[in-house]
């Protein structure tokens, strides 16, 4: 199923200052000069970082007011909406890509959302954090707790995260909307990268991080 | 809150003064006679006109920085300057000045009076040429489409070919999105604000009561009344009055004023303004009949009535906008119920539709619709971004 990570790709130098390490991946995912939608794009930094590196028309959406205020502000071209609901306005293969980054867990309807971004997106790329690394199933097994780590610091009570998945969960539903997995990405706190000849389950366990690229099928 | 009624010059009438500015106004302007005439929506040509207007800032070398800003229906050309008929200072003044959001030291900024006006452009207050006297209701019903061929025909007149930005609030909001329908080519950024893609039927109905309001009063003469010397201001105020609440928002009225009462500790059981909300209204009215022509209002009023880019269009919003490739930003408040978030929404998803490149952003505040006027910092961040985006997009140089 993992057809190839092509560690070549993964070029950090090329990017100024020193942005997230999942957004320089899923950028490094994009060929330059496409059109491109973030779904739930925050306050627009990967936006400026695919703008300004990889001149891509890029859009975003963004369910937060402040976010989209900030995202206008900077110059970015987004709007405000629910992507639970919205994308279904967009018509088909409107864009390149459309990117859901560190936002699937936190949307609804996840599968939902993943098929209107495969319908409005001739690829489609998920970052999200993976539910499945070792320290988080250390913490549920020794503690009995929900986990709260670096990346996910928010008690379950707060959290908007509603819809965790493992890496493994994530390719299951790939599976099941039967969508080609055209490039795979986990790495670690410290930003090392699962070797990409693992096995999944090792990704699973190791992988703090997912990235994944996807395109239909059909 | 006391009473504070402009001081009329007490050797002209309120018909004088309109019909001064209306003919010879104290504005720049541009005369086309009858060689150039304005061909309009109701079906004849209008020859010969004029437009009164105002610009800020230099035009820059290749003249790449225009900005032009749309008024709203009672706004008028003078932006940024002292109202040569109030002495009050310029409408927009918040946002528009050096090293503001729309900034005088970097954009050559145009604001022309609307076709229908009554701040020099032609309207009903104008000389009919044919006939010596002031159109009145002999003045052809404009819409908004006329009021942007007007500003084409500016354009046209100043040598800008294409805009760096067309941007305003409310009916300034909609002569921006018909710029973007009818002139697609020639604006490089719209940003409306405010605004909507049609007049929706409680506006048309609102509207409907500020004209019945209007010819109501027996000065006003079947519109003749700049003829016959009267002035038909009981009835403009009382428009202005209920158009007016319109603006503002329920909070944003309480916030203001309260249930508190007037310069006096009791109510007078009478009908005198007792509360601070009725003195307020009141002034609003009769300070706004001293600089407006009661024609005027009708005539605008209407064009916002008949505006509906959708109608042109199969009822298809997303189709009028076919020829965009134009930047987009809309932006609308929360507490504006004459033209809600859900109207702006409906354009942005058909410029989205259409391919455009489209922002939005949604502002939090009570201040109702009158918001896009007052010092709103989320707005002025939101415009400044935007324009800096687009001039550095366009390699826009700054006037040397």
């Amino acid at each position: 199923m993992l057809t190839s990570t092509n560690p070549g790709a993964f070029t950090a130098q090329s990017i100024p200052k020193s942005p997230r390490l999942d957004l320089v991946v899923v950028a490094n995912m994009v060929e330059p000069g496409s059109r491109v939608l973030d779904v739930g794009c925050g306050d627009g930094e990967l936006l400026q970082l695919l703008s300004e590196t990889r001149d891509v028309d890029a859009r975003g959406i963004e369910i937060s007011r402040d976010g989209v205020n900030e995202c206008v502000a900077k110059g970015l071209a987004v709007i405000q909406g629910d992507a639970d609901t919205d994308l279904a306005d967009y018509p088909d293969n409107t864009f390149d890509y459309v990117i859901l980054s560190q936002t699937l867990q936190a949307t609804r309807k996840p599968r939902w959302v993943m098929e209107q971004m495969l319908r409005i997106g001739k690829r489609v790329i998920v970052s999200f954090p993976n539910f499945g690394h070792w320290r988080i199933r250390g913490q549920l097994l020794w503690y009995g707790r929900m986990p709260i780590t670096k990346n996910l610091p928010v008690s379950w009570y707060d959290t908007p995260n509603i819809h965790f998945c493992t890496i493994r969960d994530f390719v299951d539903l790939a599976r099941e909307l039967d969508v080609k997995i055209e490039r795979a990405v986990a790495f670690g706190p410290s930003g090392g990268r699962v070797r990409f000849d693992a096995p999944w389950w090792f990704w699973n366990l190791f992988g703090e991080q997912a990235v994944f690229l996807l395109s239909r099928k059909h | 809150m006391s009473i504070v009624r402009i001081e009329r010059d007490q050797k002209h009438s309120r018909a004088e003064i309109i019909r001064r500015e209306a003919d010879e106004p104290r504005s720049k302007l541009v005369r086309f006679g009858k060689d150039k005439p304005l061909k309009l929506d109701a079906g004849v040509e209008l020859a010969p006109y004029q437009i009164a207007y105002q610009t800020y800032g230099e035009l820059n070398a290749d003249r790449s920085n225009a900005i032009l800003i749309c008024h709203a229906l009672t706004g008028d050309q003078h932006v940024h300057n002292v109202h040569p008929v109030t002495g009050k200072d310029g409408w927009w003044d918040s946002i528009v000045g050096p090293g503001l959001p729309i900034d005088t030291d970097r954009f050559f900024i145009i604001c022309s009076n609307v076709l229908g006006g009554c701040m020099g452009t032609t309207g009903p207050a104008s000389k009919n040429e044919a006939t010596g006297e002031p159109y009145g209701l002999s003045f052809p019903v404009v819409t908004i489409r006329d009021m942007v061929r007007a500003q084409a025909a500016l354009l046209d007149h100043l040598g800008i070919d294409q805009l760096l930005c067309v941007t305003g609030g409310s009916m300034g909001g909609m002569q921006v999105l018909q710029w973007a329908v009818t002139y697609p080519e020639r604006i490089f950024s719209a940003l409306p604000i405010a605004s909507a893609a049609r007049h929706s039927a409680q506006n048309i109905a609102f509207h409907e009561v500020g004209r019945q309001a209007v010819m109501a009063d027996p000065d006003w003469r079947n519109g003749k009344y700049l003829t016959e010397g009267t002035s038909p201001h009981r009835g403009l105020a009382v428009a202005r009055m209920a158009a007016h609440i319109t603006y503002l928002s329920d909070a944003a009225l309480h916030r203001k004023f309260g249930r508190r009462l007037q310069d006096r500790e009791l109510p007078t059981f009478g009908f005198d303004a007792d509360f601070q909300v009725e003195n307020y209204l009141r002034y609003q009215g009769s300070s706004f009949v001293e600089r407006f022509d009661a024609n005027s209002y009708l005539y605008i009023t209407r064009a916002m009535d008949y505006f509906d880019l959708a109608g042109e269009h199969g009822d298809v919003l997303a189709n009028a906008f076919r020829k965009l490739k134009s930047r987009v930003c809309m932006v609308s408040f929360t507490s504006d119920w004459l033209f809600p978030t859900e109207e702006a929404r409906q354009i942005v998803h058909a410029l989205n539709a259409a391919g455009a490149p489209v922002s939005f952003a949604e502002i939090e505040t009570d201040k109702g619709h009158d918001a896009f006027l007052l010092d709103e910092p989320e707005l002025f961040a939101i415009v400044r971004g935007f324009l800096d985006a687009a001039a550095k997009k366009r390699g826009v140089k700054a006037p040397k």
